[in-house]
């Protein structure tokens, strides 16, 4: 029997919206997190950081440490491997500082105790002998003439010459002839914009227990975004065999990016091959702010020309992030991303990767989008100003759809751009008035999404329920998605599955969860494996019934024979089948394994209003709405929490959240109390509208929704900030000294 | 044989085309091909590219097909939060 079970439409239980398998665990406390991993004889860790920016490590004395009671073992670099090369070089020099400290908290050293107090107390006794150089954070001053350099020699072949070395990567897109596309406009707008850098803010701090011994087994717990890329960095690191180390994701209390690499747990496992113990590390917050990945910073600028009549007629843009002391910023997807939502002639992206004495940058939600959204959606509300344009019209007269070009190069498959334009147009919240001293702002939003590495595996029980194993950490809904999905192929209740997280020596490998990828790679590998499983539930069948396999099909949870000429039997209850399983060939199961290739890109438009007081330049979102392209909302209360996830993070990124360094090059802010997250009263309701234009590549349609909503947020609010302001916020974060300057700077003309 | 568009910072490393011609019948002979015969694009190609192939976007598989009439385009790899 052929087996098929793509459709968009004619769901039973896809599209629904049934509790949260993971609600009870998590308001009762059942939850395992990070933190909550024990093991008999565990020590406590702790790191020893650098307290400079930039500084050449001359000595460490651990011997004070090491004599202190309820001491077990001290690490530095000299307990990891050695002769690593490319990206494992690069985690491991941030993991542990080789002969250079390279920002304000870069780990130097670590110890184990038999408990955290003893653990710090033997911490503060390391003795490191520093040289402290000159440093740099800011993304410009770092590619200046002069500037210090963090590395020389980590410049790739994207590099052209006479660049500053702390250019280490350079990107270059675009078609068409811009200049020639600048002189046929009615309006050129060219502008420079800056964003800080800020932190994914999850809840959660890195945690993890490890034990490793001396044969080179070992077992890891942590909270993370992907435990088989942790287990593969980890086994790198420390010089095991991969097989050799199983690793278990906890419970996440937050990614968003920022947990898709490893920070504490190969100095974890370092500690307890040395200690002969297990081994707990857990973040402080000050330490998850200095030393973990939060995103870049840039500096940009954007020139954009458009006729009388909307049309843009080109587009130009340089973008400029740093992200930290090594190479990685996402500058390519800045570029590639900026111009995406519009149907250009003649467009140019320049995007530069620059090292900066800051901590290595991680991703976060649609790494590099939501700044370049901010720069080219401000100017194209400027133009629109300018020449009393529609923002909403002017982006559907210039709005990529299915067989335009993309800025970066192919042309576009099937896409939803017009569709959430259309959608917000008719919202009521784009034609409701607006109060005195409020600004309302409109920002397009675009993200790739991605597939990955992938496997499942589903195994029958004796009583017709189900269980999934997939091996992409729940950060989003996953398991839900992951059960609905099961269960509209299996033709079961959504709760007789049971989806889990399994661990690196349960299933085969798992790509990060990040990509926004979980509904679409491991919810396609769902659906093949359950498919798999009904094919054989169908064989059961038939052999049951004496008639042909191909004669059999399956329908709401049960065999039947495929016609009168199949014979005349009653339909065979997934129950009744699987009751006998054992006695009939076996265990039935369904497993799948590959890279899916066929994500769909997703596109966002968000309208925002908001009010600045123009006394103390505070800012107040006072409505917002989310409007975006899901493919298919698998569960759609899930997708509307991912969309206005997004905006909240996107409300704290453009009106409060940045690093702050000193001139002495540390962070300033290492804390929530000075590093201001939105909290529920910082926010209105967030409306959502799921828009679904389904995606080709994936059997119900669906596209990614867990990144694209930070990407307009930055821009909306900086839109309905500079319309409320009467003045055009080129900076984020828009904190309220900043707004003063600003509309000071305004009423001196 | 099939055109592979290339992004603007590779052009200077052919001789300024916008887009070479190689043979392949899927992503990784296609790969393949651009090495051998553009050993400039080689380090690019070692960091990690994406191919998109009809508007679908190929971030690892090299089994999947392309035929001499798809549009095909390097693209920078592609990685997500």
């Amino acid at each position: 029997m052929a087996l098929d079970s793509s459709k968009t439409t004619g769901f039973k239980y896809v599209g629904t919206r049934p509790d949260r398998p993971d609600g009870f665990d998590k308001v009762t406390g059942r939850a395992k997190f990070g933190a909550d991993a024990t093991a008999p004889g565990m020590l406590f860790a702790a790191i020893k950081r650098s307290p400079h920016a930039h500084a050449r490590i001359l000595r460490i004395d651990t011997t004070k440490a090491l004599a202190m009671e309820g001491v077990k073992a001290v690490v530095t670099r000299a307990d990891f491997a050695t002769g690593l090369t490319g990206e494992n070089w690069n985690i491991l020099e941030n993991v542990m500082a080789g002969d250079t400290a390279l920002y304000d908290g870069h780990a130097v050293a670590a110890v184990a105790a038999t408990s955290a107090l003893s653990a710090r107390d033997a911490m503060k006794a390391i003795e490191v002998e520093y040289e402290i150089l000159p440093h740099v954070t800011d993304v410009d001053k770092a590619m200046e003439p002069g500037a210090p350099v963090i590395r020389t020699g980590a410049a790739d072949a994207s590099v052209p010459e006479g660049l500053h070395p702390n250019v280490v990567r350079y990107h270059k897109s675009g078609h068409g002839d811009v200049e020639a596309g600048f002189a046929e406009a009615d309006l050129v707008i060219e502008d420079h914009f800056v964003t800080e850098a800020t932190h994914q803010g999850y809840i959660e701090p890195h945690a993890c227990l490890g034990t490793l011994g001396a044969d080179g087994k070992g077992e890891l717990w942590c909270c993370t975004q992907g435990h088989w890329n942790v287990q593969k960095v980890c086994a790198a690191l420390l010089g095991l065999e991969t097989s050799q180390l199983r690793v278990t994701a906890s419970e996440i209390g937050g990614g968003f990016g920022g947990k898709t690499t490893v920070f504490i747990e190969p100095v974890a496992l370092a500690l307890s091959r040395k200690a002969n113990r297990p081994v707990k590390l857990v973040m402080t917050r000050a330490e998850v702010f200095k030393a973990s990945g939060p995103t870049s910073s840039t500096s940009m600028d954007v020139r954009i020309g458009m006729k009388t009549d909307g049309t843009i007629t080109a587009a130009e843009g340089v973008f400029r992030l740093q992200g930290g002391a090594f190479p990685g910023a996402p500058m390519e997807f800045t570029a590639m991303c900026a111009f995406a939502p519009y149907d250009l002639k003649h467009v140019r992206q320049v995007g530069y990767d620059v090292l900066t004495n800051r901590p290595k940058q991680a991703a976060y939600r649609a790494p590099g989008s939501p700044m370049a959204a901010f720069a080219v959606e401000s100017v194209i509300d400027e133009l629109c100003k300018k020449l009393d344009l529609d923002p909403i019209d002017t982006r559907l007269k210039n709005a990529s759809h299915e067989g335009t070009r993309a800025s970066f190069g192919p042309k576009w498959p099937r896409i939803g751009l017009v569709e959430t334009l259309e959608a917000a147009k008719a919202h009521p919240h784009y034609t409701a008035p607006l109060a005195p001293g409020q600004g309302r702002g409109i920002s397009c939003g675009f993200w790739f999404n991605h597939g990955g590495e992938t496997s499942v595996s589903l195994a029958m029980s004796e009583d017709g329920s189900a269980q999934i194993m997939v091996g992409t950490p729940d950060i989003g809904g996953s398991r839900a998605s992951m059960a609905l999905m099961a269960a509209e192929v299996l033709g079961i209740p959504y709760e007789n599955i049971r989806c889990t997280i399994a661990d690196t020596a349960s299933l085969g490998y798992n790509e990060i969860s990040h990509g926004s990828r979980v509904t679409y790679a491991s919810g396609l590998a769902t659906i093949k494996a359950a498919e798999a499983a009904v094919e054989e539930l169908c064989a059961r069948a038939a052999a049951k019934w004496g008639i042909p396999e191909d004669a059999v099909y399956w329908e709401d949870g049960c065999a039947k024979p495929s016609g009168p000429n199949a014979g005349d039997f009653e339909p065979l209850p997934i129950a009744e089948i699987t009751a006998t399983m054992g006695a009939t060939g076996g265990p039935i199961n369904g497993h799948f394994e590959a890279t899916p290739e066929g994500a769909g890109v997703s596109f966002a438009t968000h309208i925002v209003d908001a009010e600045v007081d123009r006394e103390t330049g505070s800012t107040k979102v006072v409505r917002y709405t989310v409007v975006q392209d899901a493919g298919k909302a698998v569960h759609p209360t899930y997708v509307e929490g991912q969309f206005q996830g997004g905006a909240a993070q996107g409300i704290g990124w453009a009106l409060n959240e940045e690093y702050i360094y000193g001139e002495d090059g540390r962070l300033q802010n290492a804390g929530f109390l000075d590093y201001r997250i939105p909290v529920a009263s910082d926010l209105p309701m967030i409306d959502t509208v799921i828009v679904e234009v389904p995606n080709p590549g994936h059997p119900f349609g669906v596209r990614g929704v867990g990144e694209t909503s930070i990407c307009p947020p930055l821009a909306a609010i900086a839109n309905a900030v500079s319309a409320a302001a009467g003045v055009r916020m080129r900076q984020l974060p828009m904190r309220p000294s900043r707004i003063l300057e600003a509309l000071d700077s305004a009423a001196d003309g | 044989m099939v055109d592979v568009a290339l992004w603007s910072g590779l052009r200077p490393l052919v001789g300024g085309r916008d887009s070479v011609t190689v043979e392949g019948g899927t992503v990784g002979e296609i790969l393949t091909a651009l090495r051998r015969d553009h050993p400039a694009l080689g380090p690019t190609l070692d960091a990690g590219v994406s191919v998109v192939v009809d508007g679908r976007v190929i971030a690892a598989s090299l089994t999947e097909p392309v035929h001499p009439d798809s549009e095909v385009v390097l693209m920078m790899r592609l990685k997500g939060g």
